[in-house]
């Protein structure tokens, strides 16, 4: 009836687990609590749950990828306590078998549940605006999307208190994740988790490449897309030509484990080496999947905050083609150590190299941007200068490990561990938490508070140093990485600082914590009222903060690059004009939640062997879809008046904020009212 | 508060350069082998190389943001100036130089340094062949007839031809203090060749994750004169034990953190026949034919090349 579900799978017996369940319950509770005491279940509802605003949407990714960032940090320093407990041959607090879950979960969860989020929601918040567009192609597939990755999230958070996570690694080589060697649900946990997230990311890449194709606002070309949009469509390339890979091959090991195939195994012809090649087919071009993006904040705050245009667009955009394209061709070098001879090694290490070619272009225009400009030290400019010096080392220490004669000493080291944090948190996660301070006003029409904002930026930069550089020594001494405990006394100290350093970070997060409590708080005082907090130089700005759900009441003009920088020039910026035209909006709709919901019932029978409820769960889903599809929703109009309103009220403001170009109000528009 | 910003980014830099000063106890700093000398030589000359760029970018970094912070009304301001053909083409220029120097650099390494090439030396190398096992290390001397388990002993000044390959899943072979590592993988032989310059006493690890006792799956590699490892051999020749299938069976079985074992004999062609036992893995051949396939060589993957990965 159940499965292999029995109430043994949920580990009493481990006190941090009950614990963290305990402290979870009740956080839950009490969330529930005042959701219902404050009569909000149909606000949010209706405002958020069911919601097919890109704005809403790209909210609801950074939530979830702050709550996983705080669930991946908390399995990031057990592991740096337990190393330092368990140097000089102590044994720690964390047994392998609880240890080697955790830092599995905590690559899959800071690569998948909190870095794509991250990443995908400030795409879904600031893309369509950029480009002038109501909202995405498909809002109800983004809806999907959005509701598939939660699956994913609700599934790897089950796996802490029923049954257990994946005991591999986050690569999840076989044979190690192959039933013989891994019988419990731990893998299953790992496979329908990833699964179910990766196909919401290929309907993102989807959705959001037609909809710079086909949704650029009237006049805007291809190459003239502000860089920030540019970054993300080669994202987007990437995912949709690599994300396949990884549900392909995720599926093959799905039928080794469930179907008793052998395509993966030692025995009976299967070969594991199979799967790394093609798990790292997919796993390179992730990570640029993961840094295009953040490249692309980090430009348009450089160029917004120098009060300059950006240094070299052009090239800036031909750079992140070469580096999306070159990333498809580099993933051996993963494995050198495979024993591929000296021929193969070297041309995946050269193609590896060339990617920082286009990389060190990146990193000299960002230079020539600021050089004769005006740079505003806000936090944003100091995470990106942050980034600006963290990911030289990073890139430095990343081409060294491109050397395959460099690399037969340095793979699987603690040096290794240090560059992709390196190169993770120096690039990507800078990036996003750049992007977060540069659009929050936009998307809540308040500026974030700065002292704060700095704050978190100096803890989580010395806090970076301080545990990953010990990390690089460590790599040289010999350390190899995924150890549970050490008895190297040379290592000890290094251990000691390294966990100081995530102590560190700890401070940086709790920062920005405070940071959205205070603004929040004194989010009076940090009114954008003009939509335009720091004089940007793109679409975005030019509606109002936040802007209305259908974005723009006439879609704005873009001949040229940096198009509402030219606006405000001409004088053009405001214009309101004398007559609105009513709009044309989709529909919000539960159906994206509700086929989440049966597939992560699916996923979850699927995982317990429970093959009545996983039928449930399939015919469920697709019936589910069945019916969205058949029905016959052609969205809504928006009616002019309705329109006049809302702008006439943002003529108002404008006009009282005293703000250079606002056309003066056609009395009539607003009569209508 | 711009003003401190300063003096801390430049604090990073002799922290990462105390990578490189303060190598005494850093293991890859400090080989006893002729590879791993060379394997250090080659990461501290591309760290240099690497070094001419970035630190010139990290010093521009804070030049840049600090003569033009928007408080310094005296510098220049230039906002449309976004383009400039000369520029951009150091842009380019400045990394592509770099790569052609350094490229060059690990075209010739990689094959200078592949693990399969054998050492030069009018030794006559001796070899030992090594499997990976749920978690240990077994190793086998097919010329003096003997096998152990965590722990091997050969002399300095000698190739040592290693053949490795895994009964169980994924390992790397590694002794850090000698230099690089190759995985261990069933079904398949790949090849190391070490020669150590001084006796001396080595730790070796896995550097592949391989499950709970990972962590515990180290063994001791210990360089001796040719006349300790003499001695070596002929005591393990006299030890009780014996790997004899049933043993070796025994041995196989996971289990962790193994004290050392020594072995005077074990089962003819041992290494070959658990090479063999997953059949399926070698390129052309049909699982279940039969067992006349056992006589054959092992995959090497040295002559196949890239066979080992793709098929």
């Amino acid at each position: 009836m159940f499965g292999k579900l029995t109430l043994e799978a949920i580990p009493f017996h481990v006190p941090i687990v009950m614990v963290t369940l305990a402290v979870i319950a009740l956080g839950g509770i009490a969330l529930v609590g005042a959701i219902t005491y404050f009569k909000k279940w149909s606000y949010l509802w209706t405002e958020w749950l069911t919601s097919v605003d890109h704005k809403k949407i790209g909210v609801m990714y950074v939530v979830v990828a702050m709550v996983m960032l705080i669930r991946g940090f908390a399995d990031a320093i057990m592991m740096r306590s337990q190393l330092a407990l368990a140097a000089n041959g102590g044994e720690g607090y964390l047994p392998p078998e609880h240890y080697d879950q955790i830092f599995t979960a905590h690559g899959v969860i800071m690569i998948i549940f909190m870095a794509m989020p991250f990443f995908t929601g400030l795409m879904n918040l600031a893309l369509p605006l950029q480009i002038g567009a109501r909202d995405v192609a498909f809002p109800f597939l983004n809806s999907l999307s959005f509701w598939l990755l939660v699956s994913g999230v609700v599934l790897i958070n089950l796996s802490l208190g029923v049954g257990e996570f994946a005991r591999t690694g986050w690569v999840a080589y076989p044979p190690l994740s192959e039933l013989g060697y891994s019988p419990g649900v731990g893998v299953d946990y790992y496979i329908w988790a990833l699964q179910l997230s990766g196909i919401g990311t290929t309907l993102t890449g989807v959705n959001f490449l037609v909809t710079v194709l086909k949704m650029r606002t009237p006049g805007m070309k291809l190459m003239e897309m502000p860089i920030f949009t540019w970054t993300c469509t080669w994202a987007n390339i990437l995912i949709v030509a690599s994300f396949p890979i990884l549900t392909a091959t995720l599926a093959l090991l799905t039928v080794d484990r469930y179907l008793d195939f052998h395509i993966f195994t030692n025995e009976l012809g299967g070969n594991p080496m199979m799967y790394v090649n093609l798990f790292w087919a997919w796993g390179h071009p992730e990570v640029y999947i993961l840094v295009l993006p953040a490249f692309g904040v980090f430009s348009e705050v450089i160029s917004t905050f120098s009060g300059k245009r950006l240094f070299g667009h052009v090239s800036m955009i031909l750079a992140s083609g070469c580096i999306a394209v070159l990333g498809f061709m580099v993933w051996l070098h993963h494995f050198f150590t495979m024993g591929s001879g000296a021929s193969v090694n070297s041309f995946f290490g050269l193609a590896t190299m060339l990617i920082a070619i286009p990389t060190g272009a990146k990193l000299f225009n960002w230079l020539f941007t600021i050089y004769q400009g005006r740079l505003r030290f806000t936090v944003p400019v100091l995470w990106t200068l942050g980034f600006m010096v963290t990911f030289a080392i990073g890139g430095m220490t990343g081409v060294l490990l491109a050397i395959p004669g460099a690399d037969f000493v340095l793979h699987n080291s603690l040096f290794v561990v240090a560059h992709f944090h390196n190169v993770i948190i120096g690039g990507a996660v800078f990036g996003y938490i750049a992007g977060f301070g540069f659009w929050f006003p936009k998307a809540f029409g308040f500026t974030l508070n700065e002292k704060w904002g700095k704050r978190a930026f100096w803890f989580w930069l010395t806090g970076f140093y301080v545990a990953f550089m010990p990390l690089y020594a460590l790599g040289f001494m010999g350390m190899t990485r995924r150890l549970n405990h050490s008895d190297n006394p040379d290592w000890t100290p290094y251990l000691y600082v390294a966990f100081f350093g995530a102590v560190l970070i700890l401070c940086g997060i709790a920062s920005q914590l405070i940071q959205l409590y205070v603004s929040i708080r004194d989010r009076d005082q940090n009114r954008d009222v003009t939509g335009d907090p720091w004089n940007g130089h793109t679409l975005e700005w030019q509606t109002s903060s936040p802007p209305p759900f259908y974005n723009f009441a006439t879609l704005p003009k873009a001949d040229e690059l940096d198009a509402f920088l030219e606006a405000k020039r001409n004088g053009t910026a405001y214009n309101f004009p004398a007559k609105y035209s009513p709009i044309h909006m989709p529909n919000n709709t539960a159906s994206g939640l509700v086929i989440s919901a049966f597939l992560t019932v699916f996923g979850f029978a699927m995982i317990w062997h429970i093959f009545w409820l996983a039928a449930v769960g399939l015919i469920g889903a697709v019936g589910y879809f069945v019916i969205h599809a058949a029905r016959d929703d052609q969205g809504y109009m928006v009616p002019a008046e309705e329109v006049a309103r809302i702008e006439g009220e943002r003529q108002q403001i404008l006009a009282k904020a005293n703000v250079a170009g606002v056309s003066k109000a056609p009395a009539h528009a607003l009569e209508q009212v | 508060m711009s003003k401190k910003r300063y003096p801390r980014l430049f604090g990073i830099l002799p922290f990462f350069g105390m990578l490189f000063l303060g190598g005494c106890k850093w293991t890859l700093l400090d080989p006893k082998g002729p590879i791993g000398l060379d394997e250090r030589n080659l990461i501290i000359t591309a760290t240099l190389l690497m070094l001419l760029v970035v630190i010139p970018v990290i010093v521009m970094t804070a030049l840049f943001a600090w003569k033009y912070r928007a408080t310094n009304k005296a510098a220049k301001y230039t906002p449309d100036w976004n383009h400039s053909g000369k520029v951009e083409a150091g842009i380019w220029a400045v990394p592509l130089v770099l790569l052609i120097v350094l490229g060059t650099i690990t075209y010739k390494s990689t094959h200078a340094l592949d693990p399969y090439r054998p050492i030069e030396s009018e030794v006559k190398p001796i070899t030992i062949q090594v499997v990976a096992l749920d978690w240990k290390w077994l190793f086998i001397y097919p010329d003096q007839g003997i096998a152990t388990v965590n722990k091997i002993v050969f002399p300095a000044n000698t190739p040592v031809n290693f053949r490795i390959t895994s009964d169980s899943v994924m390992n790397s072979f590694f002794i850090p203090g000698l230099g690089g590592q190759i995985y261990a993988m069933a079904g398949m032989t790949t090849q190391l060749h070490f020669l150590a310059s001084q006796p001396h006493e080595f730790d070796g690890i896995s550097a592949n994750y391989s499950g709970e006792g990972f962590t515990g799956m180290k063994f001791k590699a210990v360089a001796t004169t040719q006349q300790d490892f003499d001695a070596w051999v002929s005591e393990v020749k006299k030890a009780p034990k014996q790997l004899d299938t049933a043993e070796y069976a025994a041995l196989a079985k996971p289990s962790e953190k193994n004290p050392v074992e020594l072995y005077s004999t074990y089962a003819p062609n041992l290494f070959q026949t658990i090479v063999d036992k997953y059949e399926g893995m070698k390129p052309g051949h049909v699982a279940h034919e039969g067992k006349e396939v056992a006589g054959m060589e092992g995959m090497d993957m040295g002559s196949h090349s890239a066979a080992g990965a793709e098929e």
